[in-house]
């Protein structure tokens, strides 16, 4: 290719990197909230944002035959924001409060069972589809309507094309970024959330409730994740039970590129994966003389994971803390 | 119960099982009756020496009814219980070796001529224990949570396969390779070596972060040596990328043949044994010496300073470093040490296999053998290898056999409690759910046992300790009140 071909694409490139970064920026605000109040690497968030995915595809499949395809998509993220929340709470109830109650000071032992929730959840959600459908590689329907160039209407500036879905990306994504804003800085919930992410204990000698603030905040994170699985199922159509994986430890990086706990900079560190992923995957290629391809692109966010957490631990906007003895 | 009724029960029970189940062969009634006698010489408590003859006279039960029938698993389970009551009951040391040797290198080997199944099983068995003895020295003794250890595995599995077939000609001019196969012996250390040192240089930016972050980093190495692995046929060819290296070389057994035809081994059930499992025998034989190895190895290492700074290090990293322990080296230590036992036998792996793919390293092998250390109980050497015993079984054999008797019931149409097993979905197969079983050990292990199932001693002791505090303030409190 040449350069002005590579140039050409560009705009393009970048556009589709402003979608991923939106639905990575949406999962890494549950990362970056969990970890904000209970100081725990929520690995099981990508399996929430799975179920999201797979129940936005159950919704199409009940109510896809006719009907207005925007009322369809609505009630999908309804009914996934409301089971994935759902499944976080659940989660959170039943294996990590226990271990909370215990007090174990120990940092290994709520990870560990957060692994072992995420690789519970993938089987059990391919069970219950085997179960069900007698099949677990889902297909997202294809509707004209969302596959419309919306573009096409302003003549294609830049020879860019984005159809309605990936406008609707935009758009929900930028939606509930702004509502999450809203809640987090405006309202006594979000009040109580920043409380307990300051100083669990003193939160609670101020009449806050940590674990019902605690189950609020995984209901908020797991309802963003389940409309961010929306989201990509849309834009990617093909979701197995095993597709939270790769989303999620890329928006789990996006976190702590914005510094983890930090919720702007999830928001941030989202964006800029998405952008530097998709770079990443157009032009590796190239600049490597074809050597290393964009098969490498997964790699990437594991590099950057990588310098973020030995030079600037505390991410591109979070503040030094200091270690506590 | 009395030590003296249990002295009595006990053999008793043995005894009566055995001659049942020897004179009926293949009655599960007798078959159940035998286990029972098996848990009542650990629950019941009767003397050293009663409990070690009991042991001594089921292994030879069980091997010989393993001999007349084949496909026995029963016996084959009764004989990996035998053992692990053996190693974990308080029985004389002799004893224990007796009877540990008489089931790895005698029972094993004979039920596994007749059903080289079980020496499959015996050689999985054995690799996974020096992987999860490897891990176990990172995580349980060391404290730092590596989810990448499957990489280790996978330059120790490739570092014989490039050189073991023809794999090294695509970058090495002339013809040299495939190696002499003999030179696969060589290659051992050579594999502990290059697993050692890609340990070091995993862990030297990743041990400078600490608890979970470290965890997510080893993650992501991990699966960038799988990306890596994956994608290295190009520009130039190392690895064959996704097809991955086949036949990897190994070593020739003839001379083992001539041993097992001169030991009257040679005719297996009438007939001759064949290369396929002399090979076995040479993998499942080698597997264990080197487990042996590792595990003499691992103890001397705890019992040493580094041992010692390991434990300081996973119980307080500050203090540790205050107390003048170098961090950074002697996490780089573990890390090389754990790195060492699973490079070795990811060389042996290859050669068992004769193939070797990326497949074989993925995240999901990483929590297997997470999953192996934290059900033994992680810190705990006789853990990690109890552990690693259970865990591969359920997963090669248990599961896999669940898979069958549910195709089994499909096909037939069974009906239980008014369910059809003919109207069971085909893509519901209990083979293909390992993450399900794995996360579900993960979590309650985590939840009401976090131990594990035999815990480290000096763990045992803090909880003790525990309890005895919490004993203490009850009666200060009742005494204030």
């Amino acid at each position: 290719m040449s350069i002005a071909e590579l140039l050409s694409i560009l705009p393009q490139t970048l556009l589709e990197g402003l979608l991923l970064g939106f639905v990575y920026a949406m999962v890494a605000l549950g990362y970056t909230m969990v970890y904000g109040v209970l100081g725990l690497i929520n690995f099981a968030h990508s399996e929430i944002f799975m179920i999201g995915a797979v129940t936005g595809i159950e919704v199409f499949r009940y109510l896809g035959n006719g009907g207005n395809p925007y009322l369809i998509l609505l009630l999908a993220f309804i009914v996934a924001a409301a089971v994935s929340g759902t499944v976080a709470v659940l989660v959170e109830r039943l294996a990590y409060r226990p271990l909370r109650r215990r007090g174990s000071k120990n940092v290994l032992v709520p990870l560990i069972t957060a692994i072992g929730v995420s690789f519970l959840l993938q089987d059990l959600v391919r069970a219950i589809e085997a179960l069900w459908h007698n099949e677990f590689n889902l297909q997202y329907p294809s509707y004209d309507t969302f596959n419309y160039d919306v573009l096409s209407k302003l003549g294609s500036p830049l020879g860019l094309t984005l159809a309605v879905k990936g406008l609707i990306v935009i758009l929900v994504s930028i939606l509930m970024l702004a509502g999450l804003n809203y809640l987090v800085n405006r309202t006594k919930l979000g009040k109580a959330i920043r409380a307990v992410a300051q100083d669990m204990s003193t939160a609670g000698l101020m009449g806050i409730n940590p674990d019902v603030i605690i189950s609020r905040t995984f209901l908020i994170g797991g309802s963003l994740a389940g409309v961010a699985g929306v989201l990509f199922g849309l834009v990617y159509t093909n979701v197995t039970p095993y597709s939270g994986f790769q989303p999620g430890i890329k928006a789990f990086t996006a976190a702590v590129l914005g510094g983890i706990g930090n919720i702007p900079g999830a928001v941030a560190g989202g964006l800029v994966l998405g952008e530097l992923e998709t770079l990443g995957g157009t032009y590796l290629g190239f600049l490597t003389g074809g050597n290393f391809g964009s098969e490498y692109a997964q790699v990437l966010a594991f590099l950057i994971l990588i310098l973020i957490l030995l030079f600037r631990p505390q991410g591109l906007f979070g503040q030094n803390v200091s270690e506590k003895v | 119960m009395k030590e003296a009724q249990a002295n009595l029960v006990v053999p008793v029970v043995a005894a009566l099982a055995s001659l049942w189940a020897l004179l009926s062969p293949a009655n599960s009634l007798a078959n159940a009756l035998l286990l029972v006698a098996l848990a009542l010489v650990a629950l019941l408590k009767p003397q050293q020496w009663v409990r070690a003859l009991t042991l001594a006279g089921l292994t030879v039960v069980f091997t010989v009814l393993i001999r007349e029938q084949s496909d026995d698993k029963f016996a084959f389970y009764g004989l990996i219980g035998t053992l692990l009551s053996a190693a974990l009951l308080k029985v004389p040391t002799y004893i224990k070796v007796l009877i540990g040797v008489a089931i790895l290198f005698v029972s094993i080997p004979l039920a596994g001529l007749g059903n080289s199944l079980f020496l499959e099983l015996g050689v999985q068995v054995a690799i996974f224990s020096a992987l999860a003895l490897g891990l176990n020295v990172v995580v349980g003794q060391a404290g730092l949570l590596d989810l990448g250890f499957a990489a280790f595995f996978a330059i120790g599995a490739y570092t014989w396969a490039i050189f073991g077939s023809g794999q090294a000609n695509n970058f090495i001019a002339g013809n040299h390779f495939p190696l002499n196969p003999w030179l696969f012996f060589v290659f051992l250390p050579i594999a502990v070596v290059t697993a050692a040192i890609v340990g070091v240089l995993i862990g030297l930016p990743a041990l400078r972060l600490r608890g979970d972050y470290l965890a997510i980093v080893t993650l992501g190495l991990g699966e960038v040596v799988r990306v890596l692995a994956n994608n290295l046929d190009h520009p130039i060819n190392l690895t064959n990328g996704p097809q991955g290296i086949t036949p990897v070389g190994r070593p020739p057994v003839d001379w083992l043949i001539n041993i097992l035809n001169g030991l009257g081994l040679g005719r297996v059930y009438g007939r001759p044994i064949d290369e396929s499992i002399t090979y076995q025998i040479f993998f499942y034989v080698l597997a264990l010496v080197v487990v042996a190895i590792v595990i003499v190895v691992n103890v001397r290492l705890s019992n040493s300073r580094f041992g010692r700074a390991w434990v300081a290090i996973r119980e307080d990293e500050i203090a540790a470093k205050a107390m003048g322990i170098p961090l950074l080296p002697t996490k780089l230590l573990a890390f090389a040490t754990g790195a060492a036992f699973s490079g070795v036998m990811g060389a042996i792996y290859g050669a068992k296999q004769t193939f070797v793919n990326p497949e074989s390293f993925t995240l999901n092998q990483s929590i297997f053998i997470l999953a192996m250390v934290i059900l033994g109980g992680m810190g705990n050497i006789g853990g990690a290898v109890v552990g690693a015993t259970a865990v591969t079984l359920l997963n090669i054999d248990i599961l896999k056999n669940l898979s069958d008797q549910l195709n089994t019931w499909r096909q037939t149409g069974f009906t239980l409690l008014g369910y059809n097993f003919a109207n069971l979905p085909t893509q519901l197969e209990p083979a293909k759910y390992e993450r399900f079983v794995f996360g579900l050990i993960l979590i309650l292990m985590m939840i009401f046992r976090p131990e594990g199932l035999i815990p480290e001693q000096r763990h045992r002791a803090e909880m003790e300790e525990a309890r005895l505090e919490a004993k203490d303030e009850g009666k200060l409190q009742e005494g204030s009140a």
